[in-house]
């Protein structure tokens, strides 16, 4: 009798890009809820749009490079990178701003690098930063939070037709419609010599991470959680970036705490979780090695903090991760473990 | 000192695996009939081929030599049983590479008689250890683990040892040859520990066994018991695969590290596989060389898993056959188990002394590997990794055939327990790759050799070709000057010699010896001294 | 003005002293380069390069008379390794001097041989035994499979065989690039 052969090992696999790319956008779910909760039907859009824009370009790109398009589309890379990239965007964003974002991404971040596992930086933080150099106007349009102020809030019609056609409800002006991200406005206030028991006297400060973002926060956690339960990501990653974060804001804390904001704001505001278990762990564009992670995420989350506090942007999550992508493969070469049966180094 | 830890160690990495052993455990191991025809390879070790010492229309009885080792790390073969040897030609081997080697074919006479080996010792435990050895060697014994390094080399390890660690992890899945052993020779296991402690004249012992079989475990502890035995300590490591690779096992026992391209003698330990061990106790204590070895014979694709008595050179077809033949659901056939076995590609191929299993799979057990993605570097091999390699790096550079690089990041520090290639969501071939480049930097290594050897032999060349014109010169040169020396120097003195040459012969037909020597003298004179000096020169 | 000159001046002169310095300091030593070629080169001694030789073509890349692609047995790989030494660009082989072909040795046809030993002659690196009016035979471990006995054999015996695959010496194919791992559908 005659058998087919193939190269050991042999057991079933249970494991798979697809589904690696499926848990993460699973994870995302809870954080993307509580950002709908607080921030009303534009994240939807940004979502919608962002990802059809990143799942089309990814299309696109494929055909032309003469790829199989079906099993790499159904990889979810392209449709994880267009999440992430909606999940960072205002939500008052007109439509054409995820959309360029989400395209910029695929085809120049992903695909002219090589695509999937050749592109050394994170495509959903390319998108996001070309997007904030070439539209700062248009990337500061957040809402209110949903239960922050009772005057009015946007409804869906009104999301809509703001995005899609840029009318305003009748009656309102744009800057009536949109208010300062806690970050954003923390850096204002110390800028203007305010300190931080001041700044942090109003409603926006929320409990500790500002009002709305500390729930999204937390929800990020939770998801990013289960993740490493999962075994989806590795803890390297965020703990470094919390841990250094943390680290850093407390000390500064500690030394002066009226100029600098607390710890528990650095980590329960802006895009903290969301960076540090959903897109610093990009593994294409991370450091591969166990110490070497470590290493990666605490430089994000030592650069996080600079640039959030001395920097001119009030969050840093995606400076901070595509520098430390251009630094991953110098730390990925410094810090090989030591082999089975070598000495120590 | 060596210390065995109270608490043996979790190695690092790794991967818990559905053990899937009981199938084959559930009857009791037996002896597979004797086939027909037997094919036995002169190469079923790590080493040289074994030399035959048979001829085709040769009768031999069980056990006889039919080929011997010449080189150290060799082994000899013997006839499994009786018979008559009717072909000594080229057959397909288990080997990944589906080549074929040379092997005797024996048409058994369904006797089985044996031959007297000279193996047996009387008193073993007194016997010199070099006397045992030698026997061990002359055995044909191997590592029965799956490697098949000839057993009397290791246990010559050339420096005092002071740990005998017997390998009986058997941590890969669906083999279940040792644990069989175990629970049911128990007595022949521990005969051959003591026989190795002896002959390695090692201070301690330590079994390692799997905490996933308690019944092997309760087996040697009453089988110790009973044989008085308190020296030999018994051990059971977590259930990780691959804690029963050696270096791993030591690390579990001893939480010692191996070092890398050393040998446990380095640390002064020897590792043996508990199979062997029985190996030698039968060689030792019956008489019996190496011609027979108990294998796993399980998976779907066959329809009474067991453990069997196998004579080396049976078909595995025979095998099969012998378990109740296939299943409609087999669709692949190993040998070995399913995480580093060897793919064979048809079932003519005999067993061989380190066929631990022959794994028959359905599609289920083994499905076709899913097509190969990009590497995402998320790692999850390097989680894995038993020798903490970067396998991720490893896959990169073999993958780009960059030989110095894949070197730099230690390749060969890689056992091929498949670990990270089972994890990878991408369903990269990673082991292939790594083999792959192994074998590259092999020949690589071999054309180097020989590229030196050609330069070397061609640089001699030159230098003879050189001097032989140079002597050939010499010798034209000296001729000339021969010639011109010698003619003009006056007539009446060639004249002279003519006259007293003439001369000479007619006295020459008178007396014979007077003429041999003038006409020599004469032949002498015309060739010219040249011709001489050339000659010395040589 | 005059500062500037005097300062840039000794800036200049200073980094001068540093470089020559670390030149003669951190001295690289190696194999001259005429060594360091040669041992790249395949040791075919076949001559399809032109020269004499593999030194030879060493002596001459070194000296520039000759390019790296000229050395057929050696392949894409030679000139990709002769092109990392001395820093060029690799080019393609040139076809004037032949095609890179998998290693071939010569074996002689026992049974047609004549023992003339103009192979013996011919052969480059003594790889063949052999006396007059004996049958000749070649130790295949030492042939480089360089061509040059087949030639000059006036009864055309010599022929070049792709060595037989054994298990020893099989190499792992490269991933993907079979569809059946295994080389064999064997007895």
């Amino acid at each position: 009798m005659d058998f087919p052969t193939q190269s050991s090992p042999y057991l079933p696999v249970d494991n798979g890009v697809g589904r690696l790319m499926a848990r993460v956008s699973v994870a995302l779910l809870p954080g993307a809820l509580c950002l709908f909760w607080f921030f009303g039907w534009g994240v939807v859009f940004n979502l919608l749009i962002s990802t059809l824009t990143a799942l089309g370009a990814e299309a696109l790109m494929l055909l032309l490079r003469r790829r199989p398009v079906k099993a790499s589309l159904l990889d979810g890379s392209a449709l994880l990178t267009g999440l992430l990239l909606a999940l960072t965007l205002p939500p008052l964003a007109p439509w054409w701003l995820p959309m360029l974002g989400a395209g910029f991404a695929i085809v120049v971040a992903k695909h002219l690098y090589g695509g999937l596992g050749y592109n050394p930086f994170n495509p959903a933080m390319v998108g996001f930063v070309v997007l904030i150099i070439s539209f700062p106007l248009q990337m500061t349009l957040w809402p209110p939070p949903q239960g922050l102020q009772h005057d009015y809030a946007l409804h869906f019609g009104d999301t809509l037709q703001l995005v899609f056609g840029g009318t305003l409800p009748e009656g309102r002006a744009l800057d009536s419609l949109t208010m300062a991200t806690p970050l954003d406005n923390a850096k204002t206030q110390f800028g203007l010599d305010y300190t931080w028991s001041e700044i942090t006297a109003t409603p926006l400060f929320g409990r500790f991470g500002g009002y709305g973002w500390e729930w999204i926060n937390l929800a990020y956690l939770a998801g990013g959680l289960w993740l490493w339960r999962k075994r989806a990501i590795q803890w390297q990653i965020p703990t470094g970036m919390l841990g250094a974060l943390f680290t850093i804001a407390l000390l500064f804390f500690i030394a002066d705490s009226d100029s600098f904001g607390s710890p528990l704001f650095h980590l329960f505001s802006g895009a903290t979780m969301l960076g540090a278990f959903f897109i610093a762990t990009d593994p294409v564009s991370a450091a591969t090695t166990p110490r070497g992670r470590l290493y990666y995420g605490a430089g994000i989350g030592v650069l996080t903090y600079a640039i959030r506090t001395w920097g001119g942007y009030p969050d840093a999550i995606a400076f901070s991760v595509l520098l430390m992508n251009m630094a991953a493969p110098t730390i990925d070469y410094y810090t090989q473990p030591r082999v089975f049966g070598h000495p120590d180094k | 000192m060596i210390e065995i830890l109270e608490q043996p160690r979790q190695i690092f990495g790794g991967l818990r695996l559905a053990a899937n052993k009981a199938q084959s455990l559930r009857t009791p191991l037996r002896s597979a009939p004797l086939p027909e025809r037997l094919i036995v390879p002169l190469s079923q070790h790590i080493g040289e081929p074994a030399e035959t010492l048979v001829q085709v229309g040769d009768k031999v009885l069980k056990g006889q030599p039919i080929a011997r080792s010449l080189n150290y790390i060799s082994a000899p073969v013997h006839a499994p049983t009786s018979g008559t040897v009717t072909d000594i030609g080229e057959y397909a081997v288990p080997h990944p590479s589906g080549l074929k080697a040379t092997c005797v074919v024996i048409h058994a006479d369904g006797a089985d008689r044996s031959a007297d080996t000279g193996l047996k010792m009387d008193d073993v435990f007194c016997a010199d250890p070099a006397d045992i050895r030698q026997r061990v060697r002359e055995a044909g014994i191997v590592g029965l683990g799956g490697a098949g390094f000839p057993t009397a080399v290791k246990l010559n390890p050339g420096r005092p040892v002071e740990l005998l660690v017997i390998n009986a992890a058997e941590c890969e899945p669906y083999i279940s040859c040792d644990e069989a052993l175990m629970c049911e020779r128990t007595a022949e296991v521990i005969d051959g520990v003591r026989i190795m402690r002896h002959a390695l004249q090692a201070q301690q012992v330590v079994i390692g066994v799997e905490d996933n079989m308690p019944r092997a475990v309760d087996c040697l502890r009453r089988g110790l018991e009973a044989a008085g035995e308190r020296d030999i300590r018994l051990l059971a490591v977590p259930t990780v695969y691959p804690a029963g690779g050696e270096k791993q096992l030591i690390y579990a026992l001893t939480g010692k590290e191996i070092p890398s391209q050393g040998l446990p003698a380095d640390l002064g330990m020897v590792c043996h596989n508990v199979g062997t061990a029985a190996a030698v106790a039968r060689a030792l204590l019956q008489g019996e060389p190496l011609i027979s070895r108990i294998v796993t014979i399980t998976g779907a694709g066959v329809s009474q898993p067991c453990n069997l008595e196998v004579r080396i050179g049976t078909p595995i077809a025979d095998v099969i056959a012998s378990c109740g033949g296939y299943t409609e659901q087999a669709a692949h056939l190993l040998m070995g188990g399913p995480m580093m076995g060897i793919p064979l590609p048809n079932d003519r191929m005999p067993v061989i002394k380190t066929s631990n299993c022959l794994l028959a799979a359905s599609v289920e057990e083994i499905p076709p590997p899913p097509a190969a993605l990009p590497c995402i570097r998320c790692a999850r091999c390097t989680e894995v990794c038993p020798a903490y390699l970067l396998p991720q790096q490893l896959f990169w550079y073999a993958r780009s055939r960059d030989f110095d690089k894949v070197q730099d990041y230690n390749l060969f520090d890689c056992i091929e327990c498949g670990c990270c290639a089972r994890v990878c969501p991408s369903h990269i071939p990673l082991v292939q790759y790594y083999r792959f480049a192994k074998t590259e930097i092999w020949d690589l290594e071999r054309q180097r050799t020989k590229a030196d050897l050609a330069r070397q032999r061609h640089e001699f060349r030159v230098e003879r070709l050189e001097r032989e014109k140079k002597a050939l010169e010499e010798r034209r040169a000296a001729a000339k000057k021969g010639l011109a020396a010698r003619p003009k120097s006056g007539d009446a003195e060639a004249k002279k010699a003519e006259i007293a040459a003439a001369l000479a012969r007619v006295k020459g037909k008178k007396t014979q010896p007077a003429t041999v020597s003038a006409m020599r003298g004469s032949a002498d004179s015309e060739q010219g001294p040249g011709s001489d000096t050339g000659s010395d020169s040589r | 003005m005059l500062t500037a000159i005097i300062a840039l001046g000794t800036l200049a002169a200073v980094f001068g002293l540093l470089l020559g310095y670390s030149a003669i300091r951190f001295r690289v030593e190696g194999d001259p380069i005429v060594e360091r070629i040669d041992a790249l080169l395949p040791q075919t001694q076949c001559g399809q390069c032109g020269f004499a030789g593999c030194r030879p073509y060493a002596e001459a890349i070194a000296g520039g008379e000759a390019d790296i692609n000229q050395c057929p047995p050696g392949g894409d790989a030679g000139i990709q390794a002769l092109a990392e030494l001395l820093g060029v660009e690799p080019k393609p082989l040139n076809a004037e001097h032949g095609e890179h072909t998998e290693l071939r040795l010569a074996v002689i046809d026992e049974q047609t041989c004549i023992g003339c030993t103009l192979c013996i002659q011919a052969c480059p690196v003594d790889a063949i035994l052999g006396a007059a009016k004996q049958m000749h035979t070649v130790i295949a471990s030492e042939c480089t499979g360089c061509d040059l006995c087949v030639a000059p054999c006036p009864v055309d015996c010599i022929h070049m065989l792709a060595p037989g695959q054994v298990i020893a010496t099989w190499k792992w194919p490269y991933p993907g690039s079979e569809q059946r791992l295994t080389a064999g559908d064997s007895a």
